[in-house]
């Protein structure tokens, strides 16, 4: 009846992943008691889990982002001081098995749950403002696809409470993940929860290419586009292009886990370095549909807080487009030392360092952008500034493991470690911090702490520094990753260091806690009246703080690159802002509980197919189908916003915007 | 393309043309459904006849694939040459190039593995004379 589930599956016996689930339950079970007390469910149904409002989606995704960044980085905590206690034979607290799960789910979790949403939740909220239309190309999809996000989320936890996680690493590498060698519920806790979150991920890629390509302001052609659009597109191609290889990949394992094939077996004719190639064709263009995005991000931020545009914006688009198809040319460099011969390894490592080259002309142009503008130095080019340093400096060892053999002796080491944290820290997280200061008081109409959040700036830092530049050292001195306890007490002094590096990295979180926390408390006093805090020079600022459901009440006309600073100067030049269009109704989609219905049964199922309950599965899948047609015969998806109340809401956009950009013309003489 | 437009283009749609008429949309989609059941119907004649020199049947059948994907993309998939369609055109082309880069890259990859694979004892090198084939 409930196959492989028994009460054995909760960890009674280990003190450690009992005592988190038990907090784990009561904080969220306290926080659904505080919901229903306060009676906010109703509110949260309506206004927000069944929204096809892009605005509130990418809330969405970056809230999920930020809770599984602490969830990731408390993982990253334990592994540090795991590895600062157990030195020259000192055993630490976690026992291998612990700390192999450890391990895997601090990659899983930072890569697919942390990084992915906090990507894609900026991505939607952000383009369909900069490209001045009313929403994505499919706004229900829209749900659906961070609902099954949220539903990876889901099973990835719940693998705390009930079962265990993987012990394979974070890329579940075969014969390991093997029914023979992972017998456990493991690594299908791993498979589960990344296929459904990767059917999420590809329709949201589907969907906002479609967008960027098909749902363009009248008058804004391709090149017209702000950089942030031109490296989404890109990254969104990625997306489409690399997310259903990982799919595959992933049936063919659970292929051989469920039903005795052998893809990827050590017997009867498998071949697991097919997975290795596999995976990392899809594995390398993920690192670039995480990057790019960012590239963008300080593409606006420095460009806005030097007032100036974008130096080499055509340079910009031709380095991102470049990417994006070298990054599908240089997978094999994650597996030099598999076995392939010299002229392999020679192309893959030269195609590695050609990528170097379109991503040294960005950084060369955002120096550029700098130099002789007027910097404002605020939280967001902070975060610029010390992603350009930190960034060069991964870019640079990056270069130095695509030589293969100088990868011959780095693979597997803690060089490694340190090099792809350098630019995902460095690279993706700090531009997606910039891109939440920045774009924060347009999604909730109030700024963000500056002091707090330069403190965080100071922090994530100096503790990324303090970190990860000993694991260089001792990757160096032959340290390899994943190791459980250390034999060698000359590397006492580098953990120890390291250890210092991830606390400050955790001051930097409470940082950036505390300073979401006094910002909303001081929300009155932050207020963004203007729509435009930053003197911003694309679509979305052109919109109130929050903007309204509908974004534009009616679509923007387009006349050159940086189209709002075109409307703001020409409105400045003329002493007067255009005419005041003819208001029509706006038909807006209904909100539609699609999403929500739809990633529960996938949730149903994901968790049957993890603990082999057959009838469950079954259901689950009907449950999720039947959720589908049911919305596809649906008669009326549209309301209708009155004309009266557009004109009401735009009237009153104008009136703040004559102030601001006009003082001379609202003053009373 | 406005009413009017479609007035003076009736002629000039392309094979895979999405038509504003029900009748002349249907028309497109049998045409197309013909010519793909014929051709699936014709690759399982050349694999099973003798007629054909054998070494000769699966270029004949790559052929027959490949005119298989030309009828799908023209009157199922809608993908013409026509000025709308640029989208199209460049993201087939795009998916066509990564295709391209992961198979080839992928059969490179592990046929040179496969070369440089160590000598092995007897009893391992069963499991791997399957891969060879």
């Amino acid at each position: 009846m409930l196959g492989k589930l028994t009460l054995a599956a909760i960890p009674f016996d280990e003190p450690i992943p009992l005592a988190t689930s038990v907090v784990l339950i009561v904080v969220i079970g306290s926080l659904l008691t505080w919901i229903t007390v306060k009676g906010y469910w109703a509110y949260l149904y309506r206004e927000w889990f069944t929204s096809v409002d892009h605005k509130r989606i990418g809330v969405m995704y970056c809230l999920l982002a930020l809770v599984m960044l602490l969830r990731g980085f408390a993982d990253a905590l334990m592994m540090r001081s795991q590895q600062a206690m157990a030195i020259a034979g000192a055993p630490g607290y976690l026992p291998p098995e612990h700390y192999d799960q450890i391990f895997s789910a601090h990659g899983t979790i930072m890569i697919f749950f942390t990084a992915m949403p906090f990507v894609i939740g900026l991505m939607n909220f952000v383009l369909p403002l900069q490209l001045g239309v009313r929403d994505v190309a499919f706004p229900t999809l829209n749900s659906v696809s961070f609902w099954l996000t949220a539903s990876g989320v889901l099973l990835i936890n719940v693998s705390l409470v009930i079962g265990e996680f993987a012990r394979t690493g974070w890329l579940a590498y075969p014969p390991l993940s093997e029914l023979k060698y992972s017998p456990g519920v493991g690594v299908d806790y791993y498979l589960w929860s990344l296929q459904i979150a990767g059917v999420g991920t590809l329709l949201s890629g589907i969907n906002l290419v479609t967008t960027i390509l098909k749902m363009r302001a009248p008058g804004m052609t391709l090149t017209r586009m702000p950089v942030f659009c031109w490296t989404s597109l890109a990254s969104n191609l990625l997306i489409v292009a690399a997310f259903p290889i990982l799919t595959a990949t992933f049936a063919m394992l659970s292929l051989d886990r469920y039903l005795g094939f052998h893809f990827f077996t050590d017997d009867a004719g498998g071949n697991s370095m097919m997975y290795m190639n596999l995976i990392w064709a899809w594995g390398h263009p993920e690192v670039y549909i995480l990057i790019l995005p960012s590239f963008g991000i300080f593409s606006e931020v420095i460009s806005t807080f030097s007032g100036k545009p974008l130096f080499g914006y055509r340079s910009m688009i031709a380095a991102t487009m470049a990417i994006c198809v070298l990054s599908f040319l240089v997978w094999l460099h994650h597996f030099f030392t598999m076995g392939a011969g010299a002229d392999v390894n020679a192309f893959f490592g030269i195609t590695t360092m050609i990528i170097a080259v379109p991503t040294g002309v960005k950084v060369f142009n955002w120096l550029f952008t700098m130099y002789g503008g007027r910097v404002r130095f605020t939280v967001p080019i902070w975060w610029s500034l010390s992603f350009m340093v930190t960034f060069v400096i991964g870019g640079m060892t990056g270069v130095l493991l695509a030589v293969p053999p100088a990868d011959f002796v780095l693979h597997n080491s803690l060089f490694l470690v340190a090099h792809f944290h350098n630019v995902i820290i460095g690279g993706v997280l700090f531009g997606v911090f910039a891109g939440y200061t920045y774009w924060f008081p347009k999604a909730f109409g109030f700024t963000l702490h500056e002091g707090w959040g330069k403190a965080a700036v100071f922090c994530w830092t100096l503790g990324f520094y303090l970190a990860f530049m000993p694991l260089y050292v001792l990757g160096l001195m032959g340290a390899t990753r994943r190791m459980q306890h250390i034999d060698d007490p000359s590397w006492t002094p580098m953990l120890y260091v390291a250890m210092v590096g991830a606390l400050v990295i955790a001051a930097g979180i409470l940082c950036l806690v505390i300073q979401l926390v006094v910002s909303i408390r001081d929300r009155d006093n932050r207020r963004d009246l203007t729509g435009d805090p930053w003197d911003g020079r694309s679509l979305e600022w052109a919109t109130p703080s929050p903007p309204p459901v509908f974004n534009f009440a009616v679509m923007p006309n387009v006349e050159g690159e940086e189209a709002y600073w075109g409307i703001k100067r020409t409105a400045i030049e003329q002493q007067r802002l255009a005419d005041e269009p003819q208001y029509e109704a706006i038909e807006m989609p209904h909100n539609s509980p699609t999403g929500v219905i739809t990633a529960f049964f996938a949730s149903v199922m994901g968790f049957a197919m993890i603990w082999h309950i057959w009838w469950m599965v079954i259901l689950g899948a009907l449950g999720a189908f039947a959720t589908f047609v049911w919305f596809a015969w649906r008669d009326e998806d549209e309301y209708e916003i009155p004309a009266e109340e557009v004109a009401r809401i735009d009237r009153e956009r104008r009136r703040v915007r004559t102030e601001v950009l006009l003082p001379s013309l609202s003053r009373p003489a | 393309m406005s009413s009017h437009d479609q007035g003076v283009y009736e002629e000039d749609l392309a094979p895979g043309d999405e038509h504003s008429q029900v009748l002349a949309g249907v028309r497109g989609y049998a045409v197309g459904l013909i010519l793909a059941t014929g051709l699936t119907a014709t690759s399982f004649w050349v694999a099973a006849t003798h007629s054909l020199w054998g070494p000769g049947v699966p270029i004949g059948l790559c052929v027959l694939a490949i005119a298989q994907m030309g009828i799908h993309l023209a009157f199922f998939l809608h993908i013409t040459t026509g000025p709308d369609n640029t989208n199209n055109v460049l993201a087939l082309a795009f998916g066509v190039l990564i295709v391209f880069l992961v198979v080839a890259g992928s059969l490179w990859i592990m046929a040179n593995m496969n070369a440089n694979m160590m000598p092995m004892p007897m009893n391992q090198m069963t499991n791997l004379q399957m891969q060879h084939g």
